[in-house]
């Protein structure tokens, strides 16, 4: 067993786990925390993308005991005062999302993308977004949601 | 996933003494983490070495460019020094995976790990690279064995891998859409007194094309390679590409990387 001391979305958390246990699993069974979703379980959806120390990562292939005494965001800790964030505004305005599995994910990459970058190109939206994959295929609004948010952030 | 123990070391000592035939050494764990979720890998103990910061950093010379084993792709791809002294690095550490993939993943992890479609072991064998362990140095002629493996030895730990800087260089990479590794991915450098053509992806480890190079030592234009007929029998034949299309792919990059020096 391990303890895993983490800030979560602003609170303090400590929790004794198994050494095995997986950032994804820890977030979702251990604090219900169930907004992370797990897609393919391999890394390559993104479904799980979360924040560690303000960079985005996926959850699914970290350890839990890797991120001990780290800060990390999902996408409940968007939340401010009960409004939205920018970026889910802007999801939710452009029909960025119609089954809503992988919209964790994107919203999270794509909050990182414009700490990096405050106006993206399209084309570095659609770079950036490569490890994150909607199976409803719904990409022109993801871009177009990105985009809205830029303008807005 | 199966059970066991984690580490986290405080200097290379320690994570060498806790080393054994059923450990690995954790860095960005990309890979090894969902290796070992798919059981293609079990240990007793898990060593992560992340928090040893003497592994960590870029440094640059006149004539080299040293990168510490657990420093990030990300950290390479945006490194000015590295943008400025080999700007063919950086490029191949930006097209890595996806920006979550270099968030976490290593250069140290990516070589150890020789995976025959991964993007640094070509950089290596171009940039006659030379991989500083714990216990000696290597030269990365030496380093990759085969598919999966390579020279280092039990509790043997890359600290760091110093690149020689080319007087020119590019990398060419033909990447599968879903997890962005080489299917092909050809890294060219043109060095003082040779010109070094290293390809990833096209056969069971990364590997010299004696004849490409020789070729574009003597005569360094895309027109020195025309019409060379490249041996597709040992080459990787997949869902993804066929022996005879990856023969062509490695030409067809070996050119456009020349055209773009």
């Amino acid at each position: 067993m391990t303890k895993v001391t983490i800030e979560v979305n602003g609170k303090k958390v400590s929790k004794d786990v198994p050494d095995h246990t997986i950032l994804s699993v820890f977030l979702r069974d251990n604090l219900n925390l169930t907004g992370t979703h797990v897609g393919c379980d391999t890394s390559q959806c993104g479904a799980c993308v979360v924040h560690v120390n303000g960079k985005s990562i996926k959850s699914c292939s970290t350890l839990a005991a890797d991120v001990d005494g780290s800060t990390v965001t999902t996408i409940e800790g968007l939340v401010k005062d009960g409004k939205m964030h920018p970026m889910q505004e802007a999801f939710k305005k452009m029909h960025g999302l119609q089954c809503g599995f992988c919209t964790p994910g994107m919203v999270m990459s794509a909050i990182d993308l414009l700490q990096n970058k405050k106006k993206p190109s399209d084309s570095e939206i659609r770079e950036w977004l490569e490890g994150n994959i909607c199976r409803c295929t719904g990409y022109q609004n993801i871009v177009a949601a990105v985009k809205e948010a830029a303008s807005k952030m | 996933m199966k059970t066991f123990n984690y580490h986290t070391p405080k200097d290379v000592k320690e994570a060498s003494k806790l080393a054994s035939s059923s450990s690995a050494f954790l860095a960005g764990g990309m890979t090894s983490v969902p290796s070992m979720k798919l059981g293609l890998a079990t240990y007793k103990d898990i060593i992560d070495i992340k928090h040893i910061k003497k592994l960590s950093g870029i440094k640059v010379s006149g004539k080299s460019v040293t990168i510490g084993a657990t420093t990030k792709h990300v950290d390479v791809a945006t490194s000015k020094e590295v943008k400025k002294a080999i700007p063919s690095l950086a490029k191949l550490a930006g097209g890595i995976g996806d920006a979550q993939v270099r968030n976490r993943g290593t250069v140290g992890g990516s070589i150890a790990n020789n995976d025959p479609s991964a993007c640094y072991p070509s950089a290596c064998m171009a940039l006659n690279a030379i991989i500083h362990t714990n216990n000696r140095k290597i030269e990365a002629s030496k380093f990759f064995k085969g598919m999966f493996e390579t020279a280092l030895k039990k509790g043997e730990l890359i600290e760091a891998v110093e690149f020689q800087i080319p007087e020119k260089s590019n990398y060419q990479k033909h990447p599968n859409p879903a997890s962005r590794y080489a299917i092909v991915g050809v890294y060219l450098a043109k060095h003082k007194k040779e010109v070094n053509v290293a390809v990833t992806g096209a056969k069971s480890s990364v590997y010299i094309d004696k004849d490409l190079s020789k070729k574009l030592s003597s005569s360094f234009s895309s027109s020195a390679i025309d019409g060379i007929e490249l041996d597709s029998s040992e080459m990787n034949s997949d869902i993804h590409a066929s022996g005879e299309f990856r023969a062509s792919l490695v030409l067809t990059y070996a050119k456009k990387a020349v055209e773009a020096c």
